[in-house]
């Protein structure tokens, strides 16, 4: 398929781990497909003008799949809706493979919108049309003969799973078929860009997988830039490469998503992920002291793993490290785009080294250590 | 014979409602789409339009069908050339009919999830492809059980229509029932009514359920 040499092109070109990494931090500005400069977005609304987006400064590049997080009422929505100009900014850019869509008329318009597909929350699906005729209806305002769309059709409800459903009509289908319907329709015009404005958000867990899923072979298998919108920190783990935080309008993170999950830096992206992340369980709180009470109390150690080193965490040579009886007491790691990131609570009892030793030693094996307290 | 007078009040009262009920829904439906359209956040938005229009529908529907029927007299006689008979009563029936049928039409229009016509926009429909593929499919189920509501009110206000001479099923019941105390033609016209309006409302309901995939 040709556009999978799309979806070579920016790997190849940047080749090695180490240039990879860099490209990562720096997005190339004049190869981004989708790219803001300095956006803003203004409503004016009863109790005044209100910023719903303001100095977005963002590129996506081609064949990524790229998430923007946040609260609701963050500005995600009115933010990815500027790409295919449902939403007019007030003021800044919207390039699209370096064209500005600022002044696009109803003709280019309609011609831009044909090359991004875009599904929703609540599918957005005509009632009144079967499966077949909902899939087709791109096609048809389009203009595109009758063979060719049978052909189309035929093809993208075989890419989402629902050849047999292709009479039924909406009602008669669950949440995770509406949406591969929705996929389905989004795709029928062989877009460059796929946006997902919290596709997701009103399916169950299991539902959400596959659909994640399905998104992630799309993207592999046709090159296709995906921009999804979401309030949970799941969905970006699960299949994004880099993501932005927005709160009140405004990018306050962007990075990797394994360098964002593994040492989130924003107040908001720490909200979001709390979900995600093991706590200290509340009956190892009580019983720890802040002070030994006696020889025998096991300094209790928290190790973050942020994933900047790209390796496991290496248990033997923290054992060794620490000395002692080492017991695991809680935490996890798990891989995020191929980077080991996590933290581990350990005790330490029976150390020969002293407090500040044990954190010295920690903190050349982990990226971050602290002593949260003792227990007997 | 009295049943013939029956026969040909039956066919004055279809022909009068058959007749302005049609141009009703033919220019009540444009009429309801340009109404959701040009109203603000509408694929067309157009407020002047919108204010217009919607006064001149506000209006119609506000005066009584006599009263309206006596006013249009002049108008009546500029169209059809006589003020007298079926073809007479067939223009304030459509007058009043096409702005009720065109409020009714504009709710289930309105009714159209904005979802529906975001998700049309963003696969490059143009304004009117919305309007045909979207805003009047989805909402036809609520459309028919318009009009059939509208034919109801129809058979009501054609009975007025008797006042100048229009005939149907209504006059004959007032003529016979009314001014003659023929009870046995009255009660006749009452059940021939009330079986057509059930009709009406059984094959409307009917039909706006078939449609309905929601």
């Amino acid at each position: 398929m040709s556009t999978n040499v799309q979806r070579q092109l920016p790997l190849e070109a940047t080749g090695a781990a180490h240039s990879a990494s860099r490209t990562e931090l720096h997005p190339d500005l004049n190869n981004a497909h989708v790219r803001f400069s300095n956006l803003g977005k203004i409503y004016h609304g009863q109790q005044g003008p209100v910023d719903a987006l303001q100095n977005i400064d963002l590129a996506i590049q081609r064949g990524e799949i790229f998430g923007i997080i946040g609260r609701s009422g963050a500005g995600k929505s009115s933010l990815i809706r500027t790409i295919n100009r449902l939403e007019q900014p007030s003021s800044g850019r919207v390039l699209i493979d370096q064209v500005d869509i600022g002044d696009f008329n109803e003709d280019k318009l309609v011609e831009l919108r044909r090359r991004i597909g875009m599904i929703f929350q609540h599918f957005n699906l005509m009632s009144a049309k079967t499966v077949w005729q909902n899939v087709e209806l791109p096609l048809k305002v389009a203009g595109v003969p009758k063979e060719q769309r049978q052909r189309k059709v035929t093809e993208l409800l075989e890419l989402v799973g629902l050849q047999d459903k292709h009479k039924a009509y909406p009602a008669q289908l669950s949440g995770g078929q509406k949406q591969r319907v929705g996929i389905a329709r989004a795709l029928v015009h062989d877009p460059a860009i796929l946006l997902c404005d919290e596709a997701t958000s009103a399916l169950d867990p299991e539902t959400t997988q596959s659909i994640l899923g399905l998104l992630r072979e799309i993207n592999q298998r046709l090159g296709l830039t995906i921009i999804l919108i979401t309030h949970e920190m799941a969905v970006i783990r699960e299949i994004c490469d880099r993501v932005v935080v927005l709160e009140r309008g405004e990018i306050v993170e962007q990075g990797p998503v394994w360098q964002v999950f593994g040492n989130p830096r924003h107040e908001v992206s720490k909200t979001l992920l709390a979900p995600l992340q093991h706590g200290l369980p509340e009956d190892l709180q009580a019983r720890l002291k802040p002070q030994p009470q006696n020889l025998e109390a096991a300094t209790v150690l928290d190790l973050h793993f942020t994933g900047v080193a790209g390796d496991e965490p290496d248990l033997s040579a923290l054992f060794n490290a620490l000395g002692g009886r080492v017991s695991l007491l809680h935490g996890g790691v798990e891989r995020i785009q191929g980077r080991a990131l996590g933290h581990l609570v350990l005790s330490i009892a029976h150390s020969p080294h002293s407090h500040d030793e044990l954190l010295t030693r920690a903190r050349k094996l982990a990226q971050r250590a602290e002593v949260l307290g003792y227990v007997v | 014979m009295w049943f013939d007078r029956l026969l040909q009040g039956t066919i004055d009262t279809f022909l009068m409602v058959g007749v302005s009920s049609l141009i009703a829904l033919l220019a009540g439906i444009p009429l309801a789409v340009i109404l959701v359209t040009s109203s603000k956040g509408g694929i067309y938005e157009a407020p002047r339009v919108n204010r217009v229009l919607g006064g001149f529908v506000n209006l119609f529907r506000s005066i009584p069908f006599l009263i309206l029927m006596v006013a249009l007299i002049p108008f009546t006689r500029l169209i059809v050339g006589t003020t007298y008979g079926v073809w007479a009563a067939v223009v304030p029936l459509t007058i009043a009919a096409t702005p009720f049928f065109a409020r009714i039409a504009e709710v289930s229009l309105r009714e159209v999830d904005h979802g529906l016509i975001e998700a049309a926009q963003a696969m490059g429909c143009r304004r009117w492809h919305i309007v045909w593929h979207v805003l009047l499919p989805e909402s036809l189920p609520g459309i028919v059980g318009g009009f059939t509501i509208t034919l109801v009110t129809m058979i009501n206000s054609s009975a007025m229509a008797g006042a100048i001479g229009a005939g149907g099923l209504g006059d004959l019941a007032y003529r016979y029932g009314y001014q003659r105390f023929d009870s046995q033609v009255m009660l006749t016209v009452i059940v021939l009514l009330v079986v057509l309006v059930a009709a009406i409302q059984f094959g409307g309901d009917r039909l706006a359920r078939v449609l309905n995939k929601r």
